[in-house]
């Protein structure tokens, strides 16, 4: 779409130039108030706070005294934040790896079953994204309570002990890149099975013929027609997991011991709870460089994609 | 004939040839196998939500199977739809996102078309910009935006921390981003013979914006409407942060902060709670799937 | 052994029958081209051969193996598409040896056999490029070379020239035929085409609304058609069909079609036709080469007439004229030098020695 909007000027200055100098100056101008908008939108909301925590770093705590790079240099000296760093990229690496993968295995069993039947299972395998994630947590909350949560109960039906999903630090961690998991899968389910769907059928014919088994006819075939498709997914997911903050929040609040902690909790419960804003956005800052090397990869995918036919 | 006894006999010695309605058969199964599966671990949660929501406190203290309901009843509904404080959070979420859409979707549609039709200087540059604020996360804006509007209560006086209607100022920038991506993509689909057709009968710029562009894009708008609903009123970080009496909460933050009291959590309440703070976005995705799924396979899939 | 059999076979959708039980027999090292016009069944009887449709009834035998239920990759096949079907994200060399990668052929063999096959089809310095890098034409011949290094027991076309220009589809038509002197494989052709079909096959299949409407070589169907839709299918101008009426006088027969103009049937075909006298239903099939510029000495069958020409399309080796019996618009070749002009009248000569008759009730030719 990128390309659509650089294609427009292209095919509007092929306009007859007799038209008035005018008409197309009026058509700038409307143009640019339509948009308007949003561009203080963006820069005074988006960009500016975004250049402001950068300056906001650099002051101390009650924001009267500039302190150059020490809350930066006080960060990099706490255990908590190589903590937060480990935890963060484990957390997104991990849970983008598995919604992607349950993404595609669902994906491509909806893509096997009649047409008339994949509506009513897209619909519901959709449902965990539908839900406002602040609520579904809760009821992961729930299902993971200490003393009442239903798989233990489950559990103790076959004689395993009661786990701490919770509790336990490494258990914790499991069960917050579980939750995202569950969020995200669909997500990713709709946009492979979107694809898939548009992978011509020939070629899957061609590869009949060939003497390909499915397996074989996913690796050759399938997976490289979606490529693109694969990586931007899995690069805007990675963007999103990596500043998460709902799922950590409501079932850890970061603990226990502030393992599962990740930069957006973190961040939330120095700056806001703790009081130091500057610190807080010195930690929410180092998202910035991961953040970036994906959205170039983004990028670059996407006005590379749709050129192989 | 020879012939076909010939042929009667080849069928018998062929066992190295696979079978494809066999194949076919177990194909088939599998995937219902595997999809019963998945849709069960999907739905669990919810489903667990439910019934824990008709039960009442004694029922779930008690801890017997957490996975039926004995005893089934609607006073947890009851409680909630009738206590002041859910009804205010319920009230805040659902101004807060109507009005957020509306705002949303009076920014983006006309940017859109200015971006998507028209050009002025940086219209490219705008259309990536728009793009890449989209990846900026509100994790890394929260804080300075905290601060940015304390500096202004400073300035001006006008509080702006603890209000509900801040939310107004700071949601469009979530909605605002995908929604104007949305739009151009739906838009960039429309011929270029249209508008100039409508240039040719005379219109205005506005005019063919209003009365060709949006209804041939009706989809695409419905699909950006549902896409900012559904973000404005699942917020959870910005009230979070920006608002914490209880009269200025919307749902997601309330249910938390104030079901949860002390150590003491009624989860009978909480799960009802949830489900029913859960029902909008799920109502209108029962209804309008096909524009909810649009809205979101458009940001990857079109163009 | 390679022959292919079709016995009853049947293909229903839902309601329609696509393919209404169909017999046929290909023999070994056989070219033969099914061809109809669209919806006639063709490309799902050559999707049934290859196995990509399940067949609802009948069955089909490949090299005597009953393949019903047999899934492509065992039949032994290989199959060029309409739309190549190539493998994007693959080179040249890579799309052509897939199917014997997958059946982990030792490298140096199928190196062998795709420069034998590039050879062949002339693409040797295409190997390493990527589909899109290629035209049109070389898509197709690449497609063709992922066939041929196959080895199969049947080649199976499903309308590969419809995608190219028709200056490329000549060149091809002739490709594809040097390929099949030199490689001699059992081919199934499909097209919509008869100039394809006549030009490249040992033997033509003529398909109508899911049966075949006749089976045989180029020459039996161009001069012995057997049913109204087949001589009229065959044959470009297509042949005329002008109601007549049946005449007999004084014992010898003629063939009435305007009130002005019969046409006496020569003797050799009058024994076939006498029953016909009270048959009201007739057409009068005559192919437009059939009807040219009436010359100072007439052989025994032609007859000449004059009639006004309506339309003349000149061709540069021939002038097509059109003009009108009672109605029916006739279709003519004549000499470029004979004088046709637009509105004028002309002298033509039909040449009844290649005349058919053909029952207007059941579409039988005589």
């Amino acid at each position: 779409m990128v390309d659509a909007a650089i294609r427009a000027p292209a095919a509007a200055a092929a306009r007859p130039r007799s038209s008035l100098r005018r008409t197309m100056q009026r058509k700038s101008t409307i143009a640019f108030f339509m948009a308007l908008p949003l561009i203080l939108l963006i820069v005074g909301l988006v960009l500016y706070p975004a250049f402001y925590s950068l300056h906001l770093a650099t002051l101390n705590k009650s924001m009267e005294r500039f302190v150059g790079l020490s809350n930066f240099t006080f960060l990099f000296k706490r255990q908590t934040f190589w903590m937060v760093v480990q935890q963060s990229c484990i957390f997104a690496i991990t849970a983008v790896a598995f919604k992607a993968l349950i993404g595609f295995i669902v994906a491509h069993f909806v893509h096997n079953i009649p047409a008339k039947g994949q509506r009513k299972w897209r619909g519901m395998l959709l449902v965990p994204w539908v839900i406002p994630p602040a609520m579904s947590c809760l009821a992961w909350l729930w299902l993971f309570d200490p003393s009442y949560s239903a798989f233990n109960w489950v559990l103790a039906l076959f004689g395993i002990g009661p786990i701490p999903w919770t509790g336990d630090a490494y258990w914790a961690r499991f069960s917050v890149i579980l939750v995202n998991i569950w969020i995200g899968a669909p997500f990713f389910m709709i946009m492979y099975l979107a694809a898939l769907k548009s992978v011509p059928e020939q070629l899957y014919e061609a590869a009949a013929i060939d003497g390909a088994s499915w397996w074989q006819r996913i690796w050759y075939v399938t997976l490289p027609m979606m490529r693109n498709i694969i990586a931007i997914t899995a690069l805007f997911s990675l963007i999103v997991t990596f500043a998460n903050f709902d799922i950590v929040r409501i079932l850890t609040a970061g603990g226990p011991i502030d393992m599962t902690h990740v930069f957006a909790t973190w961040s939330f419960r120095v700056g806001i709870e703790g009081g130091d804003i500057p610190l807080g956005a010195s930690v929410s800052l180092f998202m910035v460089p991961i953040l970036t090397v994906a959205a170039v990869f983004i990028l670059r995918d996407i006005t590379r994609r749709g050129s192989e036919v | 004939m020879a012939s076909v006894a010939a042929t009667a006999g080849r069928v018998a010695a062929r066992p190295k040839y696979g079978s494809m309605s066999r194949d076919r058969k177990w194909a088939l199964r599998w995937s219902y196998f595997f999809l019963v599966l998945f849709a069960a671990f999907f739905l669990l949660p919810p489903i667990y939500m439910l019934i824990t929501s008709l039960k009442t406190s004694a029922e779930i203290s008690a801890a017997t199977n957490p996975w039926w309901v004995y005893h089934p009843t609607l006073e947890n509904y009851v409680e909630l739809l009738t206590s002041n404080a859910y009804l205010t959070y319920f009230r805040n979420s659902a101004i807060v996102s109507v009005v957020v859409v509306a705002m949303t979707m009076l920014i983006s549609v006309p940017a859109a078309f200015a971006l998507a039709r028209m050009r002025f200087w940086g219209s490219a540059t705008l259309a990536t910009g728009v793009f890449l604020t989209y990846l900026i996360p509100e994790t890394l804006l929260f804080l300075p935006l905290f601060k940015m509007f304390a500096t202004f209560k400073e300035w001006t006086g006008i509080e702006l921390i603890n209000r509900w209607w801040v939310l107004l100022i700071l949601y469009p920038t979530l909605t605002v981003p995908f929604c104007t991506w949305i739009m151009i993509g739906y838009f960039a689909s429309i011929p270029k013979e249209l508008d100039e057709a409508a240039l040719i009968d005379g219109a205005s710029w506005t005019q063919t914006l209003t009365k060709i562009f949006i209804p041939v894009a009706l989809p695409g708008l419905i699909a950006a409407t549902i896409f900012a609903f559904t973000v404005s009123w699942a917020q959870f970080l910005y009230p979070l942060a920006f608002t914490t009496s209880a009269d200025q909460l919307v749902l997601p933050v309330g249910i938390i902060t104030s079901l949860i009291k002390g150590d003491v959590f009624n989860w009978g309440q909480i799960m009802t709670g949830a489900l029913l703070g859960a029902a909008p976005p799920l109502i209108i995705y029962a209804f309008l799937m096909d524009y909810y799924i649009a809205g979101l396979t458009a940001g990857a899939t079109k163009g | 052994m390679a022959e292919v059999r079709l016995r009853k076979v049947v293909k229903r959708y839902d309601e329609v029958e696509a393919v209404r039980g169909i017999d046929l027999d290909i023999a070994d090292h056989e070219f033969v081209v099914l061809v109809g016009p669209s919806g006639c069944g063709k490309s799902t009887t050559l999707r049934m051969i290859a196995g990509l449709e399940d067949i609802t009834a009948g069955d089909i035998m490949i090299g005597g193996d009953v393949v019903n239920d047999v899934p492509p990759k065992d039949r032994d096949i290989a199959m060029v598409f309409q739309n190549y079907a190539l493998y994007p994200h693959m080179t040249v060399f890579q799309n052509m040896s897939f199917g014997l990668r997958l059946k982990r052929y030792p490298k140096a063999e199928i190196k062998k056999r795709v420069d034998e096959a590039a050879r062949i089809l002339d693409i040797r310095e295409l190997l390493d490029r990527k589909p899109k890098q290629l035209s049109g034409g070389q898509r197709q011949r690449v497609a063709m070379g992922r066939a041929i290094v196959r080895n199969p027991k049947v080649f199976l076309f499903d309308e590969p020239l419809s995608n190219l220009d028709a200056k490329l589809r000549v060149q091809m038509r002739t490709e594809i035929k040097k390929v099949h002197q030199q490689v001699r494989t059992t081919t199934v052709y499909v097209t919509h085409d008869q100039v394809e079909a006549m030009t490249l096959a040992d033997r033509v299949v003529v398909m109508n609304h899911g049966v075949i409407e006749q089976v045989g070589t180029p020459h039996q169907l161009y001069h012995d058609p057997k049913t109204r839709f087949v001589a009229g299918f065959i044959g470009s101008p297509a042949m005329n069909f002008i109601p007549c009426r049946m005449e007999e006088a004084n014992g010898s027969l003629a063939v009435r079609v305007t009130n002005d103009l019969a046409f006496p049937v020569p003797p050799a075909r009058a024994e076939r036709y006498r029953a016909q006298a009270r048959n009201g239903k007739l057409l009068l099939g005559l192919r437009p080469e059939h009807i040219t510029e009436a010359g100072p000495h007439l052989e025994p069958g032609e007859v000449p007439f004059e009639a006004r020409l309506e339309v003349t399309e000149p061709m540069g080796m021939e002038t097509l004229v059109y003009f009108g019996l009672d109605g029916t618009q006739v279709c003519g070749r004549v000499n470029p030098n004979a004088g046709a002009r637009e509105g004028a009248p002309l002298r033509l000569a039909a040449n009844l020695n290649n005349m058919h008759l053909i029952d207007d009730a059941t579409g039988q030719v005589i």
